[in-house]
């Protein structure tokens, strides 16, 4: 990030650019990542005080991969975020599919599809607990976290899908039709293939979702399993900010990062050869 | 599917049959959208082998008509056969027709080549069979060595040749071509045009031809359909349709690049000599009088408003030091307005003298002096043209319409019994004249 600070500002010197727009670029960019870098400095520190740096040090990340706890947490947090990602992307790509045409009540049922997003996360949690506690008898657990995980990702997954079949042009599949293909080979040899950035980009956005989760996935993580998210919160709320706390934030930080850049990667490659 | 076994293309002009069922036909078809009816009680055939095009402007139903054929819609009503087949409610993968997209629609995700055989692998073809006809059709649009590349990594030019080839290697019993040029520049469009013609002699199939391209349908067809509104407004060979249009429309529609639309002249009835093939109407036009022969069949009474059509390549000009047109021949008195010379050419812009509300004639001279050897001058004060040139016009309510429909007028020869091209045109209208060169 220093880095991109350092080629901005020459950009902008040559550009003879007011040094106003240089201070708001450097600022807003100070603003967003100055915390996130801190942290990840910190974790770094070779003392339990995060207040004061006495030295380079991997001990807390060391600890960390010795910690049952932070591990059994690790792995249910990337299986539901796969199984998210992956139950999302099917049912939003039908979805996105299904309100391709008008028909009586679309608008009724892509308003629902939005809903998650404006709802706010407590109240779902909240609903869903209420849901499947006292409605459904559905135990908590991974059960419950996947179908709210997917539940606040499905839209993201139909906007994103949704988006692309608008630009999809329509001769395509008449294309497909009039070279002798039905409805399931066309679907299969030229719409998915098409589709197949725009879910794979839902995709990523969902694994990412999830994968953050504190607020919904509190309220339905059983006895059994707690994703990281939500132990992180619980230790950081109990003890404090402690050293294992912060190299585990910075962990999650990157590994998110990495995560959501690889799949942008993957999906702009194939995009470019789809698009003239 | 048919499979139609052409291995040895004729590269030799192949004379459209006309003996078979015709390609295709349309009987009665009508097709309504919610507010306005696209195709109304349209009667078509076209001959197997056939390069016929559909010719109309934008919303006359030319591209509803070649998506019914494709089956992309259904009709309202009326039978749409291929082969002498009835294919309504037979679904666009089950039949022997395919399509050239304006967009051109190739697959994005596929090579080239896996564009070419995309069609094939759904006949279910055998792997050696499918990778030798997907290189004779790269030849035949001349790509081979292009197989590999993706559709975007070509020009638009390239990427029309592909769909062409797409669709032509299923070896239709129908080629459908929507505006397949519209979306190129004129250089390419002309090139393509050549190479139009040159594949359809080659594989022979039955092309159906939607443009709104006067020029493209005259260079490209055998015969053609003019289209106004949803109903065919002639049927002929392409010289058919341009010397002799049935209508108002037709004859200002029908337009080259070089001379434009026909011109329209306004009159009355004077006198009508002879009689049966002979038979000759004088028009009073402005202080001159039009010639024009009596189509048989057609009455006309004295002082009756008629309209009279002639190309401006046809008319001459004369000016006050020349004898004037021969006896017998149309003779216009007129005014120069304007001259504007185009190279080859030179258009010259008069007005008719005692009509003052018609629109000006224009009228072609070829260059074949040098500029400014135009001769002895003064401008031009006649205009003058054989009999034959004249073009008399149905009779028509309104004046001057450019596309309008003015409802229900009846046009009785949508159908059109004779498809072969280049023989005598069919009596459309009422003219009967075989030749027209």
């Amino acid at each position: 990030m220093t880095v991109e600070h350092a080629g901005r500002g020459r950009r902008a010197a040559r550009g003879r650019r007011p040094w106003v727009l240089l201070a708001a670029v450097v600022g807003a960019y100070a603003f967003l990542y100055a915390p996130i870098l801190w942290l990840a400095l910190l974790s770094f520190n070779d003392s339990r005080s995060v207040s004061t740096f006495t030295g380079f040090s991997l001990r807390w990340y060391a600890e960390l991969l010795t910690d049952g706890q932070v591990l059994d947490a690790l792995w249910l947090t990337v299986r539901l975020a796969a199984s998210t990602a992956v139950v999302a992307a099917v049912l939003g790509t039908l979805a996105a599919w299904a309100l391709r045409r008008p028909f009586r009540g679309r608008g009724l049922w892509s308003t629902v599809l939005a809903m998650p997003l404006v709802v706010p996360e407590v109240v779902l949690g909240v609903s869903l607990l209420a849901f499947c506690v006292k409605l459904a008898g559905i135990p908590l657990g991974f059960g419950a976290l996947l179908a709210a995980h997917v539940t606040f990702s499905l839209s993201f997954v139909v906007i994103v899908v949704r988006a692309r079949l608008a630009g999809l042009d329509p001769r395509l599949e008449e294309a497909a039709a009039d070279l002798g293909a039905g409805p399931l080979t066309r679907w299969r040899t030229v719409t998915l293939p098409v589709l197949w950035p725009a879910i794979g980009a839902g995709a990523a956005f969902a694994f990412v979702l999830s994968f953050d989760d504190v607020v919904t996935s509190s309220y339905l993580s059983g006895v059994g399993g707690t994703p990281l998210p939500v132990l992180v919160y619980g230790q950081a709320s109990r003890r404090g900010v402690s050293p294992e706390i912060v190299a585990l934030s910075t962990s999650m930080v990157v590994l998110s990062t990495v995560l959501l850049v690889l799949a942008v990667l993957v999906v702009a490659r194939r995009a470019r050869h789809l698009d003239r | 599917m048919s499979e139609d076994p052409r291995e040895t293309p004729a590269l030799d002009h192949r004379v459209p049959d006309a003996s078979g069922p015709p390609a295709v036909e349309l009987r009665g078809v009508t097709r309504t959208y919610t507010d306005q009816v696209a195709v109304r009680d349209l009667s078509l055939r076209v001959g197997e082998g056939e390069f016929f095009s559909v010719l109309g402007p934008s919303g006359s139903g030319k591209t509803t008509l070649l998506r019914m054929v494709a089956g992309f819609e259904d009709p309202d009503g009326g039978a749409i056969l291929l082969g002498g087949r009835d294919v309504v409610g037979v679904p666009a993968h089950r039949r022997d027709v395919n399509t050239v997209f304006q967009s051109y629609a190739l697959f994005p995700h596929l090579s080239v080549w896996d564009n070419v055989a995309y069609g094939l692998r759904r006949l279910g073809l055998r792997r050696a069979e499918l990778r030798a006809r997907v290189g004779d059709y790269l030849d035949l649009v001349q790509l081979a060595g292009y197989g590999r590349r993706r559709p975007h990594q070509l020009s638009g030019g390239q990427q029309q040749r592909v769909a062409i080839a797409r669709a032509l290697a299923r070896r239709p019993r129908v080629l459908l071509l929507d505006e397949p040029l519209a979306a190129l520049d004129a250089q390419l469009r002309a090139q393509l045009r050549v190479e139009l013609t040159r594949i359809q002699r080659e594989v022979g199939t039955t092309f159906l031809y939607v443009t709104h391209d006067q020029e493209e349908a005259l260079v490209l067809s055998h015969r053609l359909a003019v289209l106004r509104a949803g109903r065919v407004e002639q049927v002929g060979t392409p010289a058919d349709v341009y010397e002799r249009p049935v209508s108002r429309f037709v004859a200002e529609f029908i337009r080259s690049s070089t001379t434009g639309g026909s011109n329209v002249l306004e009159g009355t009835v004077r006198t009508v000599t002879g009689a049966g093939n002979a038979a000759l109407v004088e028009v009073s036009v402005g202080e001159g009088a039009v010639l024009a022969e009596l189509p048989p069949g057609r009455a006309l009474r004295r002082g009756q408003p008629v309209a009279v059509a002639v190309r401006p390549e046809k008319a001459r000009l004369y000016s006050a030091e020349d004898d004037g047109p021969p006896p017998g021949w149309s003779r216009v008195p007129v005014r120069p307005r304007d001259t504007v010379y185009t190279g080859a050419a030179t258009e010259h812009l008069v007005e008719v003298v005692g009509d003052p509300g018609a629109t000006p004639l224009t009228v072609f001279t070829q260059n074949t002096r040098r500029a400014g050897e135009t001769g002895p001058g003064g401008g031009p004060v006649l205009v003058g043209w054989e009999p034959r040139f004249s073009v008399l016009l149905a009779d028509e309510p309104g004046r001057g319409d450019g596309g309008a429909e003015p409802g229900g007028r009846a046009r009785p020869t949508a159908a059109d019994g004779d498809p072969t091209p280049g023989s005598a045109p069919t009596p459309v209208g009422a003219t009967s004249r075989a030749d027209v060169s």
